[in-house]
Parts: C-alpha cells; structure tokens; sequence
C-alpha cells in the first residue's frame, strides 16, 4: 500500500518550519525599561505601519489586552504568538495575515517578533517571506542597529541576525527505537535546542519536537537557512525514516497492532484527556505515513491544535467542563477519522 | 562613616527602599550586633547581598545609563538589556556577556538595515504621512485620518515604479 498523495514537502516526518526576527525600535527603550505610554507608543508606532502599508493581501490586528484569555489562548494552541505573550501583562497586539501563515507580535520580550510559519519542509520560502516583510518594515521603522553586533535585542542570545530558523519534526520511531538521547546530544554539539510541541520549557507531547539554532552572532542569515535547509532537517528526516524501516521491516506485527489499537480506540472513545489523544494521535499518523492507514497526515496535523482546550471550548461557544471537554474532544476525534 | 547611635566608625550598612522611600541605616559592630544585625562572614553570603551594602564608607556610585537608568549588575541579573544605548555604555561586560551567548562569537555577519541607504522620496513621504496619521488618530480626528488614509494608498501604488530597493542581504 502507497502513503496517501500528499503534496506538503516531506509531510510524513515534518509538521511545519517556521522563521522568525527579532527587531526593536531604536528610539524607544527596550521593554524591560520601558514606561505604560512608551510600550503603548511601540503599539501604536508599529501598528499603524502593519495595517497602513501593504504587507500581505490581508492583514488582522488584535489588541491582547482587550482579548479574553480564551481568544489569547486560541492564539497560543495555533502558534500564533507566544505564551508569554499571552499572559504578559504589558501593552500588547499581534498582525496576523489572512492565510495565517504571517505574525507579528509587538512587545512579546522584543519590540517586534516577525515569524512566518510554513506547513511540510519549506524553509527556504518562510525565509524569502521573512524577509520580504522585514524590507518592507524597515522603511517605515528605525530599528536598532550596532556596527559590531548587527541588530539589537532585550536579551543576548538574539543579537547579531535576530534570526531563528525551527522545524517542528515528529519522530515516533526513533521515541520507539530509544534513539531520542542521540538526537538530542547531536543537536547540543551543533549549538541547536529541541522543545516540545509547545516550545520552551513545554516537554514534547505526541513526540512532537521543535529544532532551533541557539547563535544568532556571526554567521549571516544564508549561512544559517543552508545550514539548516541542506543538513539540518535532512538529516532529522533521514534518521526518523530510518528508523521507520528498520521498524517496518523486523516488527511489522508490532507496528500494526500499535496502530490499528490506537485508531480503534480513536475510533471509539467518548472520553479522551489530552495526553491520550495526543499520544494516540501520534500512532495513527505515524500508520498514516507509512501507508498502513489511510488517513491524511492534513487532517492528523488540524487534530493536534483542535483536540486542545481553548479550541475546544471555542467550539462549543462556552467554557466547559473537564468532562466536556473530553467528551467533545472524543466525538470531534471520531467524526474527522471516519470522514 | 559614622555610626547612626554612636562617633564609631560604622560597618554594617541597610539600605531598604519601602514605596519608593529610601531608608539607611549605619552602625558600628557593636550597636550591629545589639540591633540583631549580622555582620559579614557570619552569615551565607547571598543574604548579605540581598540586604546588606556593606564595605567602604564611600562605595563608588555604580555607572547607569543615561537613556534608561539601567546599572550593568541589574542587566547581568535579569540578562536583559535595557535599551540600545546600553550597549555601547557598557561595552566591554555586554561583549562578555554576548559571546558567552553566542558560543563565542563577537561580531555580527549578514544583513545591514536597509535605512543605511538613503530612504527614497515615496518611502519618507509615507514615513511623514505614518507621523500625521498617528497624531489624527491620538487626537480623534478621524476623518482627516481617512484623507490621510487614502493618500497613504495612492502612494503605495507608487511604491512599485520607485526606484525599487528590495534589499536582500547579499
Ligand atoms: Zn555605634
Ligand atoms: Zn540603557
């Protein structure tokens, strides 16, 4: 059996990649030491250019102080901003373009955190789109700029470029080979930091993990995307689909009744808690990349941001239960794996 | 020095800021020791940072910026830098701190802002009319707001025919 058509760029290891900078304005102080009216003029400044110039087809602007907590977390649950930059208690908003793919977070921990998030493995175009958005910013805005350390930022781990490439890779068969300790010393020696599906400090829920660059000093953006694009996540993906056959090849028997559990049970619970959904959810899409399931990896990769709370409770239009929110959780489950 | 109780020299020094208010407090070691305050050796050492400015009568003044206020002992305990011109006040220990950062690098490669060149005549128009936007916004003048509004579209039309400055690194 062949892996259903599938026509995101190495779909069946990597959930999306995502390049972000990050910016300040050189006339205000950083947030850090910066009054009430100055974070509110950094707002203002900067928004009135987001929504003014045209950036992108379709540009949204929120307010965060004037969301509920809910919306911030739809926000969060969709990579859209931080959770810092949900629960921040400064002047704040976020542009968002139409087709989601574009955000800018204002006074998250820099002024400006421009980010663009691709589904599949398209590196190289999220960077041509950073990019693209940055030029356009920049002749609207003073950002601040140091001959020795390049662009300026709150914190010393993001001077130089500002840049940070990520990919956000799910690697089921290396978890299931115990392969996971490797990974991770590999990534340390190449200066880079694995998170969990929810980024910092968030450990890694349905072996979903994020590989950042931590130096951001010395080495020009292009040197960085190449590194990355060429062997980084390459690499990644060869060694899970490596392990993938070696799976496959002496635990078929294994692999399928993993799988098929986890889809029946998906198929069939009422009540689900997150973990389970999430680890069960991992299973299916793992049989789902190997072709022994058919279902699409699309639908799989939607699942993992509606099975959690807020869009859940979103959903329902009111906050719910713990109990409600399995429940619901359960049937929008059932209902996507039997459409 | 002298002690607040006494013509002794003083060597335990509290400083507290309560509201905003300031208050010291200067005793020598024996009118230390009656007011229950330790004095240093006898205690573990970050409590006496914490609550203690003790040492020399007269402890230079730590060097601020003078754009945000920002002393360097504050930027190394949180790792946060206050403002940009922090980082050329005090150059030498951010340095240390960025390339302990950085895995050892100290010097930026890659792409320069673009405002290195000179804007072109659309881009400082729409930098100016960005200014007046804002200011009939805070002022609630909305409808010259939508003059201005529409004239920020026109030229963004024109932004195309400009001589064009896509800057990509190179
Ligand atoms: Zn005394
Ligand atoms: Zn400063």
């Amino acid at each position: 059996m062949n892996a259903p058509i599938d026509t995101i760029p190495e779909h069946d290891v990597v959930l999306t990649t995502r390049a972000r900078l990050a910016r300040n304005l050189s006339d205000q102080p950083f947030l850090n030491r910066a009054s009430d009216l100055q974070c509110a003029h950094v707002v203002r400044t900067t928004q009135r250019v987001m929504l003014d110039v045209p950036i992108t087809d379709q540009m949204v602007w929120m307010d965060l102080d004037e969301l509920t907590p809910l919306d911030r977390s739809l926000l969060v649950e969709r990579h859209l901003i931080s959770q810092n930059h949900a629960e921040s208690s400064l002047h704040r908003g976020v542009a968002i373009s139409g087709n989601e793919q574009l955000s800018i977070m204002v006074n998250e921990e820099d002024h400006l955190r421009i980010q663009v998030l691709k589904s599949g493995a398209r590196l190289q175009e999220a960077y041509q789109e950073l990019m693209r958005v940055d030029t356009i910013l920049e002749q609207h805005l003073d950002f601040a700029f140091h001959d020795q350390w390049g662009y300026l930022a709150v914190c010393p781990t993001n001077v130089g470029t500002g840049i940070r490439f990520s990919v956000m890779v799910h690697l089921p068969a290396l978890r299931i080979a115990n392969e996971l300790g490797k990974v991770r010393r590999a990534a340390k020696e190449l200066h880079l930091a694995v998170r969990g599906y929810y980024g910092e400090g968030s450990e890694s829920t349905g072996n979903i993990y994020q590989v950042s660059n931590q130096v951001t000093l010395g080495r020009s953006e292009e040197d960085l995307l190449e590194e990355f694009a060429t062997r980084i996540i390459p690499g990644l993906i060869d060694y899970e689909r490596s392990a993938r056959e070696v799976l496959v090849r002496s635990n078929a028997t294994l692999l399928d009744d993993r799988v098929h559990r986890a889809d029946s049970v998906l198929r069939s619970a009422r009540l689900l808690k997150l973990d389970e959904a999430m680890k069960l959810l991992s299973r299916v899409r793992l049989g789902a990349a190997l072709g022994r399931l058919d279902v699409p990896l699309e639908a799989i990769d939607q699942l993992f941001v509606q099975v959690q709370p807020a869009h859940l409770s979103q959903e329902a239009g009111t906050t719910l239960t713990e109990s409600d929110v399995q429940s619901l959780r359960a049937s929008l489950v059932r209902e996507t794996l039997s459409a | 020095m002298k002690c607040d109780l006494c013509d002794k020299p003083a060597v335990v020094h509290e400083v507290s800021i309560n509201n905003g208010v300031k208050k010291e407090v200067h005793l020598c070691l024996e009118h230390a020791q009656a007011a229950g305050l330790s004095i240093p050796g006898q205690q573990p050492i970050n409590q006496l940072l914490k609550k203690f400015v003790v040492g020399q009568a007269s402890a230079p003044e730590a060097k601020r910026c003078e754009r945000c206020g920002s002393t360097f002992s504050q930027i190394r305990q949180t790792n946060l830098i206050g403002c940009p011109d922090c980082y050329t006040t005090f150059h030498e220990p951010i340095s240390s701190l960025i390339e302990q950062a950085q895995f050892g690098s100290t010097a930026h490669v890659g792409r320069v802002p673009n405002q290195l060149h000179t804007p072109t005549q659309v881009e400082l128009r729409t930098r100016k009319l960005l200014k007046e936007l804002d200011a009939a916004v805070t002022a609630e003048q909305y409808e010259r707001a939508a003059d201005l509004r529409d004239r920020l579209d026109k030229l963004s039309t024109e932004l195309p025919n400009d001589e064009h400055s896509s800057g990509d690194a190179s």
